[in-house]
């Protein structure tokens, strides 16, 4: 027990590495965590910024902006796993590894793990950006750094949907647009750009609980306003998520066969 | 590249093999191999039937099946991003060898596999043959019990498929027992100790090439007649002797006259002795086996398939 535990560790860790080193070594994916975020923070903050009628109490666009981007650009981030993944059934890797006598978890958990690796990265960078723009962690460093880490397992769970979604999927075309088309009702129907408050009434609803605006409400509650209401029903559905999604992908994983 | 969509069902297919034998699993496009590999590799489960590799069962103990085994597919599922090196320490790793002797083996096989001098290169800049070579490497990484070759020289030129056969030759010499499927002929006759022909996932066939050879009663002869006027009439001689088990096929080209006998030299004596009475000169005569293309065609009414070349 103590030594298959030890052993999906391990082999956990030697896909992760190799994932990692894909990932600097292809330029695509390193533009689409580096540019592609900056870029939308970017322009979100001059486009929108002087149109969106701000919560009270804040005065900066980019106060509001950036714990809500970050969310989705760990949303839109997390969906590069599916193309990764999808990757690797194709082209036999994964074959490969299921040959061999190696944790029959590894390979999904290492996906996850180097995504979120990744997303960490890029988390980091947002902010850094942030500040330059006039970002501030309004309540407190500490709780900031709580709403990093709220993000990063954020990004963590939805990286288990995106790993199901690439080992479903029988192409690299129906991965790219399947791992990717479900996100955009999420992300713009929620808190992440605009305060739910001004969307039409039948919308509200599922923008207010959807998990989501939830992981934006709370990312910028501890970074910015001190309103953390929705961390409980957040970890709920994140919980939820990710108990349903990694037995699917375990699943997925040990039936998948070209 | 897309083999799947309509999965093979295997008819019943009996297929035992011996501690270091190898075994050339023979048959046309969609005959079942690749789906009796992948049953026997773990990595698809029977919906009927058992099989067992070293004594444990591909179901009920696949993990300890996976711990016995080396696969190489068709598709060489080498990492492009990765170089040869790294492709080959990962899988020892997963093999769970430690790091020392992780690289360590690595560093071993390059050298067999003729790879040691593009070893830190991505495997994207491999060509074709060497990517197979890599693939077959990285099976190697842990000494297997069985190991299993799935059409590795399906795609790859003549001087390429040569050097993977050789590859694989010294691979069988240090006694690995080995699976190898292929659809062709040359192939089995050149490293199997024993072929199987399957078709349609059934059994068609089993033997040494040898012992399939003769499964086509008899053997070939060929009669080349030095003045091309007298072919037909060595034919006819042929036909009205009537000793012969096929009717004499002429070959107007080559001035020769090809036909099935069963009686192999007394046959050829016969048949020498009738030119001779008719003043008929025989410029050249060859008593061959059929090769295994005809015991293909004869088995199955299919004409096995032609060597392809890959563009790379």
């Amino acid at each position: 027990m103590i030594n298959a535990l030890k052993w999906t560790l391990l082999d956990t860790l030697t896909v992760t590495k190799r994932n990692l080193i894909k990932y600097t070594r292809s330029p695509q994916l390193v533009i689409f965590a580096t540019i592609q975020p900056v870029m939308f923070l970017l322009l979100f903050n001059y486009v929108f910024g002087g149109a969106i009628r701000l919560p009270e109490g804040i005065d900066n666009y980019i106060i509001f902006l950036l714990p809500g981007i970050i969310v989705q650009t760990v949303l839109f981030g997390s969906t590069q796993g599916v193309i990764a993944m999808n990757d690797d059934v194709n082209k036999g890797i994964i074959d490969r590894f299921r040959s061999l006598p190696m944790s029959r978890m590894a390979v999904v958990f290492a996906r996850v793990l180097a995504d979120s690796v990744r997303n960490a990265f890029v988390i980091f960078l947002m902010v850094v950006v942030g500040i330059m723009l006039g970002f501030e962690f309004v309540n407190g460093v500490g709780n900031g750094m709580i709403a990093l880490l709220v993000a990063l397992l954020f990004s963590f769970t939805f990286s288990w949907i995106s790993v199901c979604i690439g080992l479903f999927a029988k192409d690299a075309e129906t991965a790219q647009s399947a791992g990717f088309i479900w996100v955009f009702p999420l992300a713009f129907a929620s808190s992440i750009f605009v305060p739910v408050d001004t969307m039409p009434s039948w919308l509200q609803g599922f923008a207010e609980n959807q998990p989501v605006s939830l992981a934006s409400d709370v990312v910028r509650g501890f970074a910015v306003t001190g309103e953390t209401g929705d961390l409980v029903p957040l970890l709920l559905w994140l919980a939820g998520i990710v108990v349903v999604f990694m037995m699917l992908a375990v699943r997925l994983y040990n039936n998948s066969s070209r | 590249m897309v083999d799947f969509g309509e999965t093979v069902a295997l008819d019943g297919l009996n297929l035992q093999m011996k501690e270091g034998e190898v075994l050339g699993l023979l048959g046309p496009n969609g005959a079942g191999k690749t789906t009796a590999v992948n049953v026997l590799t773990t990595l698809l489960r029977p919906t009927s039937g058992t099989a067992t590799v070293n004594g444990y069962d591909v179901v009920e103990q696949s993990h300890q099946v996976r711990e016995q085994i080396g696969l190489a597919g068709q598709f060489a599922a080498v990492d492009e991003t990765l170089s040869g090196r790294q492709n080959l320490e990962m899988v020892g790793r997963l093999y769970h060898l430690s790091k020392a002797e992780s690289k360590s083996r690595a560093k071993d096989i390059l050298q067999q596999i003729t790879l040691i001098e593009s070893a830190d290169r991505p495997v994207r800049t491999y060509s074709g043959g060497m990517r197979r070579r890599l693939d077959l490497g990285a099976s190697l990484m842990f000494t297997p019990k069985v190991l299993f070759l799935d059409e590795p020289t399906t795609g790859l030129d003549p001087k390429t498929r040569r050097d993977m056969w050789q590859a694989i030759r010294d691979m069988v010499d240090q006694g690995v027992t080995l699976m190898l499927t292929t659809q062709y002929l040359e192939e089995a006759d050149e490293l199997a100790d024993r072929i199987m022909m399957i078709d349609e996932g059934a059994l068609i066939a089993e033997g040494t090439s040898d012992e399939l050879k003769r499964q086509l009663r008899g053997d070939i002869l060929e009669i080349e007649i030095k003045d091309k006027s007298n072919l037909d009439n060595a034919a006819k001689l042929l036909t009205e002797a009537g000793s012969f088990s096929s009717e004499p096929e002429v070959d107007q080209a080559l001035q020769t006259i090809r036909v099935a006998v069963e009686a192999g030299i007394k046959d050829l004596q016969v048949a020498l002795k009738l030119m001779e009475d008719s003043n008929i000169q025989v410029q050249h005569v060859n008593l061959s086996q059929p090769s295994l293309d005809d015991v293909f065609l004869e088995l199955t009414g299919k004409k096995p398939a032609k060597v392809e070349v890959e563009d790379d």
